[in-house]
């Protein structure tokens, strides 16, 4: 590639001792742009940890899924009109009458839940490994930023086909501001640009989804890797790789070049995940109804809600979030936020600190209570996500990995992703009294994974970290 | 700074100001604060027509007028739903055994005489209409916007003793058969009643009342 002709003489780029005219060009751009010092500084000379296992593939496939949405989409907003009275037809006219508009159309909408899952096993294996740890606190945020950029991106998105899980679903997520008291409703208005779902929603919804989210998210992506590759990626052991150095080449003796090391076993991931994509494209394109819901098949109807909706599966564990919330669980949320706001003021050294935890945890007490438990859910339902952000500063095990880290930690990591799975399952079911109860429990289980995480961590038992990585 | 007068010395190269000891010019700084202050108000500025455009239009405004229902062939029991703003209105005929159930619940409701939600002052009563015998409401739960669904006495999936209502599929909200929340549910208020007017018998004027 960008190292030039390899010719008889078996010198590189060279011809009888002169540059040949591959080399030439390359020299000729070099002076003009960092090619070549970009190619070796990010991908070729950027040493990375050499025990990096499956759970690595999902950053690359993540950037693959993301080519892919790009790609079709493109293809798709060549035929789809966003109109309220045209929106529904066009897209069937897409699947029926356009030359392969079907494979389009089904690649995007596979590669929207293939963008979470594999988002998700991403996020979950840093939550193993501790990535957001120390230094790499930034990636961490720019990748919660992406995951929001995302979740904005799906719900545009999800209105377009303009089905009845489109519409009411949108009535739903834009009512939330709604809850906002004072200037909710003013805010609902403006985001719908109308009083109701509508003709103007359809159209600007369009325009974010289109362009405005994914210029922010490629951003992002470029912001995420930049920082990435300043720290360099963590590793199955959570040990740096930089501490220990070959004296000689000056490069970390436990890493490898990303190219072709990496690059080769990305490829090698992307065509396992390549082979179950095109099996859910071809074979399974709705998947039993969850990642194209039936009554989306039915065009929007503002005067009648289909007798059963729910978000599609990637939104359903903070939807089972946001109707757990209701009247009957605020004394436990207010009793929780007691217990953390005085642990925390137990545990700070300075006053104004302590005099901060109390005070905010005083605040949210008596908001529990005198706000209605509607505006709560919207609020729980933010945090749950927002939360992530937070996870630099709440791991106190002097250990980053899962496999030093002690019993309390695995025990909660687990329960977490029993809560995560449990939540999103009951998101997907109809509202029923004993799965309110059931999520109400999930609901505390996963918000005491994060909020009581500075003492768990803390008095956890942990195995020595090793000097080198392993394995 | 060149030094002009200094004829007999050879020219001397002008100095980089960036290398100038570092001492800050009041002048300038205030200048810098100052246009960063005028810039930041206009790009503060410029960002508002592009927030406005995204209100409601002038026609979406205007689109807001009065719809007439034909009530005549209504039986009783029998839910009918017009379209009034975009949103679905509902008109209910209810019959003496439905108006009975609304005084039999009004301990498990939130808030049985309406004190907290949206109606006119003439709906503003214990079957929550002009006439008891038609419940006119806005067929929008008031937790999240869904529309409800009917759900008639003693319907299998409500549970025993169910007297009759609306069920909100999306979040599970209750509501009789005036259209108020039962106790404990996530809309927080009754169903709105919108303002209408019984321009004869069998027509119902849904968006106008008496009062203008």
């Amino acid at each position: 590639m960008a190292n030039g002709t390899t010719t008889a003489n078996g010198v590189k780029g060279t011809v009888n001792g002169k540059p040949g005219a591959g080399q030439q060009l390359l020299d000729w751009v070099d002076a003009r742009f960092p090619l070549t010092v970009l190619w070796k500084s990010q991908i070729a000379d950027y040493y990375a940890p050499k025990n990096m296992n499956f759970w690595y593939f999902f950053g690359s496939l993540a950037l693959l899924v993301l080519v892919n949405q790009i790609v079709t989409g493109i293809f798709l907003t060549m035929n789809y009109k966003p109109d309220a009275n045209l929106a529904f037809a066009s897209v069937e006219y897409i699947m029926r009458e356009v030359p392969y508009g079907w494979l389009i159309r089904y690649m995007h909408s596979t590669g929207a839940s293939a963008f979470f899952i594999v988002v998700y096993l991403h996020m979950f294996r840093g939550l193993m490994y501790g990535s957001f740890r120390k230094p790499r606190e930034l990636t961490w945020i720019f990748g919660v930023l992406i995951f929001l950029a995302l979740m904005a991106e799906a719900f545009f998105g999800y209105l377009l086909p303009w089905g009845q899980m489109s519409y009411w679903g949108a009535q739903v997520i834009v009512n939330l501001f709604g809850a906002i008291p004072v200037i909710g409703e003013d805010l609902a208005v403006w985001i719908r640009g109308d009083f109701v779902v509508g003709d103007a929603t359809l159209n600007r919804f369009f325009a974010f989804h289109v362009i405005a989210i994914p210029l922010v998210l490629v951003g992002l992506v470029a912001a995420h890797l930049i920082a990435l590759h300043e720290t360099g990626s963590n590793n199955p052991d959570g040990v740096e790789i930089k501490k220990l150095k070959d004296p000689k080449t000056g490069h970390p003796v436990d890493g490898i070049p990303f190219h072709p090391y990496y690059t080769v076993k990305d490829l090698f991931g992307a065509s396992i995940f390549l082979i179950l994509f095109s099996l859910v494209v071809f074979f399974a394109p709705e998947l039993g109804g969850y990642f194209l819901e039936h009554n989306n098949f039915i065009p929007a109807d503002p005067l009648k809600t289909p007798s059963h909706i729910a978000p599609v599966w990637y939104f359903t564990p903070y939807y089972s979030i946001l109707r757990a919330t209701t009247e009957s669980v605020m004394p436990w949320l207010a009793a929780f936020v007691a217990l953390v706001a005085l642990l925390t003021a137990i545990s700070v050294r300075r006053k104004w600190a302590r005099l901060l935890a109390l005070g905010i945890g005083a605040v949210l007490v008596v908001g529990f209570f005198a706000l209605e438990a509607k505006v709560w859910g919207v609020v729980l339902m933010g945090v749950s996500v927002l939360i992530f952000f937070a996870l630099p500063w709440l791991d106190k095990s002097p250990v980053k990995s899962i496999r030093y880290k002690g019993p309390i930690f695995k025990t909660m990591l687990a329960l977490f992703v029993i809560s995560f799975i449990v939540l999103g399952y009951l998101g997907i079911l109809p509202p029923t009294p004993i799965g309110t109860i059931v999520s109400q429990v999930f609901m505390f289980v996963y918000f005491g994974f994060f909020l009581l995480m500075p003492w768990y961590s803390a008095i956890d038992s942990h195995k020595p970290e090793p000097k080198r990585v392993t394995g | 700074m060149s030094n002009a007068s200094a004829t007999t010395s050879p020219p001397t190269v002008p100095s980089d100001p960036r290398d100038a000891p570092d001492v800050s010019d009041p002048a300038r700084r205030n200048l810098i604060i100052g246009t960063a202050v005028v810039g930041g108000l206009a790009g503060a500025a410029v960002a508002w027509p592009f927030l406005a455009s995204m209100a409601p239009s002038e026609r979406a405004k205007a689109a807001g007028a009065p719809v007439e229902a034909d009530i005549g062939q209504l039986q009783p029991g029998q839910l009918m739903t017009v379209e009034w703003r975009g949103k679905p209105v509902w008109i209910l005929r209810r019959t003496p055994e439905m108006l009975k159930s609304l005084t039999e619940d009004t301990a498990q409701l939130a808030d049985p005489k309406s004190l907290r939600s949206e109606q006119p002052p003439y709906a503003q009563n214990e079957t929550r209409s002009i006439k008891p015998e038609y419940l006119v409401a806005i067929g929008i739960c008031t937790h999240l916007g869904c529309s409800p669904s009917e759900k008639p006495a003693g319907d299998p999936s409500m549970g025993s003793g169910w007297p009759g209502g609306f069920f909100c599929p999306c979040h599970g909200s209750r509501f009789d058969l005036a259209g108020r929340v039962f106790a404990n549910m996530p809309a927080p208020t009754n169903l709105p009643v919108p303002p209408y007017k019984f321009v004869s018998d069998s027509k119902v004027l849904i968006g106008e009342d008496n009062k203008g």
